[in-house]
């Protein structure tokens, strides 16, 4: 077959141990959104996202995976290796609120003063992100959303399925209200 | 997403075909062609214009994924109608690592013998090649021209030329 078009779905599965969740497990929709920091078409969609958890409550369960684009962005990989520091010390979602919240600012020293907003462990903070310690996390979540068509950023999925509409608040509450009531 | 719509896209050349060969310019004075590559695969990535935003995208994408491309040995090339110095500048501007070929003149000529041309645009449809070490079609795409095809269609072809030991 020549013309061959692969379903787009989640190629890897959410993992309640590995990636980074807010909701519940036994939420009826989730969400998985594969963003990049520096994009500013993820930073148009992150106050969408908040909104869509605000109107869904706890029918909703929002995961997060990284899809730098460095080529295009470069400083998305650092951003995202310190969302992934932050996470290591249990603020993923904190430092992921002020990375989108601050999307302009995503220099090294951007991200450290962040940190000691945060009130995380500065010295560890700098030290992973020196040793790009978590690159390698990064990178899987890059490849699984490659293996799942994404295809540019924001991707986001809708109980595995690639929402392949405009992410715009109406649309996707509509295809996430959808998904609750299958 | 199946792709079970009726739509105005060629169908491209099938996995079996023996690849046309061809000889472009990626620079002002550097020609690349097609029988340089024989020995190792080779993905041909055509898209209709430098600079449109979805070709961005997909081609930025692409240069991310340049490392796994090189784990099967495989090498990508850009193929558009835009010139040279078009090229050029789009490929610094965008940072992209790849030989960009410029299908210029003739205008479209290797896109029409891969059946990928678009005579009303004057542009080539957004179509990817995967041939193998020994030139052959091992896997074909049209992507609908507003949709980036993404990657992973490419990195099944490339699996399964391992799988298949060529």
């Amino acid at each position: 077959m020549s013309r061959t078009q692969f379903d787009a779905v989640l190629a890897v599965p959410v993992d309640q141990d590995r990636d980074h969740i807010q909701g519940q497990a036994d939420a009826p929709v989730t969400l998985v959104e594969y963003g990049d920091y520096e994009c500013p078409y993820c930073g148009a969609a992150y106050p969408i996202v908040t909104e869509l958890q605000d109107r869904m409550g706890e029918r909703l369960r929002f995961v997060f995976r990284n899809f730098p684009i460095t080529t295009s962005h470069p400083h998305a990989e650092q951003a995202a290796e310190a969302a992934e520091a932050a996470a290591a010390q249990g603020r993923f979602w904190e430092m992921h609120d002020h990375l989108y919240e601050n999307q302009r600012r995503l220099g090294d020293q951007d991200l450290y003063a962040y940190a000691e907003e945060l009130g995380l462990d500065v010295e560890l903070f700098e030290k992973e992100l020196a040793g790009h310690v978590h690159a390698p996390r990064v990178r899987e979540d890059f490849m699984s959303g490659v293996r799942s068509g994404v295809n540019g950023t924001p991707s986001f999925y809708v109980n595995g399925t690639r929402h392949d509409d405009s992410y715009d608040l109406e649309t996707l509450l509509a295809a996430l209200e959808r998904a609750a009531a299958a | 997403m199946t792709n079970t719509t009726v739509d105005d896209r060629p169908v491209p050349l099938p996995p079996g075909t023996e690849a046309p060969e061809f000889q472009l310019p990626s620079t002002p004075d550097q020609m690349v062609s097609l029988a340089e590559f024989r020995g190792q695969p080779v993905i041909l990535a055509f898209y209709p214009e430098d600079w449109s935003p979805v070709c961005s995208d997909q081609l930025a994408l692409y240069q991310e994924l340049l490392p796994e491309f090189k784990k099967f040995n495989a090498e990508l090339v850009g193929i558009s109608v835009d010139g040279i110095w078009s090229h050029l500048a789009f490929a610094r501007d965008r940072n992209l690592h790849f030989p960009l070929l410029a299908d210029f003149e003739p205008k479209g000529e290797v896109a029409r013998t891969y059946q990928v041309y678009r005579a009303t645009e004057g542009t080539s449809e957004r179509a990817l090649y995967v041939i193998d070490a020994d030139g052959v079609v091992r896997w074909s795409y049209v992507s609908p021209v507003g949709i980036n095809p993404g990657a992973d269609g490419i990195l099944r072809a490339l699996e399964s030329l391992v799988e298949s030991g060529s």
